[in-house]
């Protein structure tokens, strides 16, 4: 096991010679000049503008919609509503890696047939010769609203006397479909062992309940898409998205036409982290496009993002956890609901994965709802449904160490999960780096670091994600100059141009320099599985170095051919090809490239995988000091460090730089972030009112990057995008424990809350 | 529908006229009248500095600016950091300390940067977040920016580093 701390700022690892470097990324330049063309940069002659008109109501039922006054707007060349969709929609069920969702619930979320289900709903789009005329248009469509009951919270929801979102929706209860029409949309249950055995066994039990506020992903591109629908039948889609092949198939089912007939192209994204899996305006823009015979662009409004798209679902959590006298778990059990939003589909799964993740429990059982309610589709967030669940055991486990007089760090080394464990839903661990993260923990400077203030705490908590396998694709050819176009098919939402091209490297003892990655569109690389689950360097990367490897076999059969030798006499050594008796026969990767016209031809490889990522996923440990103010309420966070397992870091820059991020959202939705609603509206829809962290409001993160391979992948590699998020919170909330004694089991932890807290505290020791 | 006025400006050092309508914003104007789009577009209210323009030495978000303000003015964009003989300071280590991951708010952060060290050339961490807290950046958590910055400012003023990329 390897440690690289960020102060350290090693350049490669000693195992390897391009993995574990820094390179530039290769699409870097394009990023600092402005010239990266991004889904909202995307420019078509003849273009059109479009804009989705949205539903103001909670809940509502659709009399009718008079769209006349719009079509007679000059500038207006097209105006769609649910009517446009080809009526012979099926309702199959598409699976996009982080969620499973029927098509007939994704077609009702582009446009609203018969009922809107929450606001901002979409009810019909408008495409005009500008912005501003389309904007105009939308104010003169006519809509006829029925008002009808909403709810908007996860329990009421739950009532069997609760207004029904959905005449179709019946209960799912371990996979079997009840028939009993409900909100509650599934119940997913875990167990193992005999719990009633493991509490009774237990000196020390401590439950408690805890709640999360639905968050944004805050991507600051908003979602875009350009559509062009041409007579023969062809459509076109450019946008920014974590997965082409993914939209092309959302797209597709939506408008029921063949996957064949449906080209995307993925534009350079800004930002996603979950929430550009889902398509929201691409089956629009094509509808406004056959409609007008021109292309179409719609740029969703930032308020529109908040109110229509994304967000976590808001959660309750209720865990309890027991505990020998020296700290052993024995028994741990789990009730959550998470709401969905309009349609179901929430991480329950995930969330259920996760709550135990970290440690060995004998016994224990989960039982979780996914609940529809009149707010936005629930959409995935990095490392989806583990933050609420880990907040709420980390706190407990902390609590118990508290009341055992064990030290934090202790207890979760007493208790780590390892090779061997068995998690709550069934999988035994392989090989993972939950205790290493720790033990760097331990042996950090930070943790033995003394505060030095009045009202400072630090807090400890361990996370968790299951990171994904699944397909990915990759060509390469072969250029005369000894370089290497590599075309691959996973959007670069983070330096994976880099991560892919080191391994394919790597593989050739080329430079990273000497590649030259791309991302393809659907029509030019091999079916790729979407940016997300943790999986771009792991997945892709392999099939990058599945592809180096076939141009590595070609290659060397091309150096037979130049020496006029049997291939078997051809040897490959570090980025050297090698006679195996004629010493003075030696041909470097760029002096073979050199003679491949007179060879043949080209040289092209390529690699195709899907990978069984297994359960070993990726472990992180965190440490928060903060400052809480005691007038205010106001947390400061003083210092922070996030330690991952990274198995092999490939670029350590990039898997630092998604730690660090990890961090700092998970620091947004400990402190400030939160959808705020009234009267089934959200009140905070901009990023002036719906607070993401700025640079002012966070100190330097810093990373340690443990490397305990992945005995599963060529190089190692685990996944870093996620796990980052997971602890942050439940850090936090201890930190604030141990600056003033009060424990919040409720994000945010926002000023109001802690002063709350404080000024309960003191009435009690009056 | 206003009836369109003729605009004379100068950007990144050169005569531009455009006709535009009053209600237009100047980030419209770049990205869909002028083909610049390096600057971005992220909130349209002001509130996340991916559309970051320096007017007249002062930092502005460009979708708070009507295009007829522009008139008469020196505009600086993303497009103009850069010269034909290498990349600006900032821009260089922005690569170099993979302050970029989507790279959506790098055009914005490197024009706030440009406007702070144009007036503050050896600034304090403090000082630099306290400067760039306009601008938001969902990915990098802000961590990998602030010493990219801190770092350019300690490159001399004024001279620029060769053209660096790898592809």
């Amino acid at each position: 096991m390897a440690a690289t701390s960020n102060s350290e700022n090693g350049n490669g690892n000693g195992k390897y010679k391009v993995i574990g470097t820094r390179p530039i990324r290769h699409d870097g330049l394009d990023k600092v000049t402005g010239r990266a063309v991004y889904g909202i940069d995307q420019n078509l002659p003849g273009m059109l503008y479009g804009q989705t008109l949205r539903s103001p109501h909670p809940h509502a039922r659709i009399r009718s919609i008079d769209t006349t006054k719009a079509e007679a707007l000059e500038g207006v060349r097209a105006v769609v509503t649910a009517d446009d969709f080809s009526p012979a929609g099926d309702d199959e069920v598409i699976s996009l890696v982080e969620g499973v969702f029927r098509l007939t619930h994704m077609r009702s979320n582009i446009l609203a047939k018969d009922k809107v289900l929450y606001q901002g709903h979409s009810v019909a789009a408008v495409a005009a010769t500008n912005i501003h005329i389309a904007e105009e248009a939308l104010r003169l469509i006519e809509v006829d609203y029925e008002i009808l009951p909403y709810v908007e919270d996860v329990h009421e929801a739950m009532r069997e006397d609760a207004p029904l979102l959905h005449d179709d929706l019946t209960t799912e209860d371990f996979g079997e479909d009840t028939g009993t029409k409900s909100n509650i949309a599934s119940h997913t249950q875990f167990k193992i062992g005999d719990l009633e055995k493991g509490f009774g066994e237990s000196d020390v039990i401590i439950e408690h309940e805890f709640k999360t506020a639905s968050v944004h992903q805050g991507y600051i591109e908003s979602h875009n898409a350009t559509a062009e629908w041409k007579t023969d039948g062809q459509l076109t889609v450019w946008t920014s998205t974590q997965g082409a092949f993914g939209v092309q198939k959302q797209t597709a089912g939506i408008l029921g036409i063949p996957v064949s007939k449906v080209k995307v192209v993925p534009m350079e994204i800004g930002g996603g982290f979950g929430g550009k899996i889902p398509v929201y305006l691409a089956p629009q823009a094509a509808l406004l496009s056959k409609k007008s015979g021109r292309p179409v662009k719609i740029i969703m409004t930032r308020a529109d993002v908040f109110k229509s798209t994304g967000p976590t679902p808001a959660t309750y959590v209720k865990v309890k956890i027991g505990a020998d006298k020296t700290g052993k778990f024995l028994a741990a059990e789990a009730n959550f609901a998470f709401a969905a939003g309009a349609f179901p589909g929430s991480p329950v799964w995930a969330g259920a994965m996760c709550v135990f993740s970290c440690y060995s429990f004998p016994n224990a059982l989960v039982d979780g709802y996914d609940v529809v309610l009149n707010k936005p589709r629930s959409a995935a967030y990095r490392a989806p449904g583990a933050t609420p669940v880990i907040l709420a055991t980390e706190t407990i486990v902390d609590e118990i160490a508290e009341k055992l007089g064990v030290d934090p760090i202790e207890i979760r080394l007493l208790n780590a999960a390892q090779e061997g464990v068995r998690r709550v839903d069934g999988v035994v661990y392989p090989v993972i780096g939950c205790r290493e993260t720790l033990e760097q923990a331990k042996a950090h400077e930070h943790y033995r670091t003394p505060l030095n203030g009045p009202n400072q705490g630090r807090g400890i908590a361990t996370g968790f994600w299951v990171n994904a396998g699944l397909k990915s694709s990759a060509t390469a050819h072969v250029n005369e100059d000894g370089t290497v176009n590599l075309v691959e098919g996973s959007t670069d939402i983070g330096g994976s141009r880099a991560s892919i091209a080191m391994q394919f490297a790597e593989v050739l003892g080329l430079p990273a320099e000497a590649i030259n990655p791309s991302v393809g569109d659907t029509s030019s690389v091999g079916y790729t599985e979407l940016t997300g689950g943790s999986r771009v360097t792991f997945a892709t990367g392999w099939a990058a170095y599945e592809a180096a490897q076939e141009v590595k076999r070609k290659m060397m059969a091309k150096a037979a051919m130049y020496w006029e030798a049997p291939e078997e006499e051809v040897r490959f050594e570090d980025g050297i090809f090698l006679h195996a008796t004629d010493a003075d026969k030696k041909l470097s990767f760029k002096e073979l490239a050199g003679h491949l016209k007179d060879l043949g031809g080209a040289v092209v490889g390529s690699g195709t995988v899907d990978p069984d990522y297994g359960s070993g996923g990726s472990f992180t440990t965190c440490m928060a000091d903060v400052e809480v103010d005691p007038d205010t309420g106001k947390v400061t966070i003083l210092r922070f460090t996030m330690i991952q397992d990274a198995g092999t870091a490939i670029h350590p820059s990039y898997v630092e730089g998604q730690m660090q991020g990890g961090s700092v959202q998970g620091i947004g939705w400990a402190l400030n972030e939160e959808y705020f609603y009234s009267e089934g509206r959200m009140q905070n829809a901009s990023f002036l009112d719906y607070r993401i962290p700025t640079c002012f409001d966070v100190p330097m993160v810093d990373t340690v990057i443990v490397e305990v391979p992945h005995p599963g992948h060529p190089f190692g590699v685990r996944g870093v995008g996620e796990a980052s998020i997971a602890p942050p919170p439940a850090a936090i909330a201890i930190a604030i424990y141990n600056a003033v004694g009060v424990r919040l089991r409720e994000l945010p932890m926002r000023p109001d809350r802690v002063l709350a807290a404080c000024l309960e505290k003191l009435a009690a020791s009056h | 529908m206003g009836k369109k006025l003729y605009i004379n400006t100068t950007i990144n050092g050169e005569a531009v006229e455009f006709l535009c309508e009053p209600r237009q914003s100047l980030l419209e104007i770049f990205r869909d009248h002028l083909g610049m789009t390096g600057t971005k577009e992220g909130c349209n209210d002001g509130n996340c500095g991916a559309c970051n323009v320096i007017i007249d030495g002062v930092l502005m978000n460009s979708c708070l600016i009507f295009a007829v303000e522009a008139q008469d003015r020196k505009i600086v964009t993303i497009e103009g950091l850069a010269s034909p003989q290498g990349l600006h300071p900032l821009q260089q280590k922005f690569l170099e300390h993979a302050s970029l991951q989507c790279g959506i708010c790098t055009p914005g952060f490197l024009v706030a940067a440009k406007a702070l060290l144009d007036q503050n050339p050896d600034p304090t961490e403090h000082e630099v977040r306290h400067w760039l807290a306009g601008n938001l950046c969902r990915c990098t958590g802000y961590d990998k920016i602030v010493r990219a910055v801190l770092d350019a400012a300690n490159v001399a003023p004024n001279t620029e580093t060769s053209l660096q990329s790898s592809n």
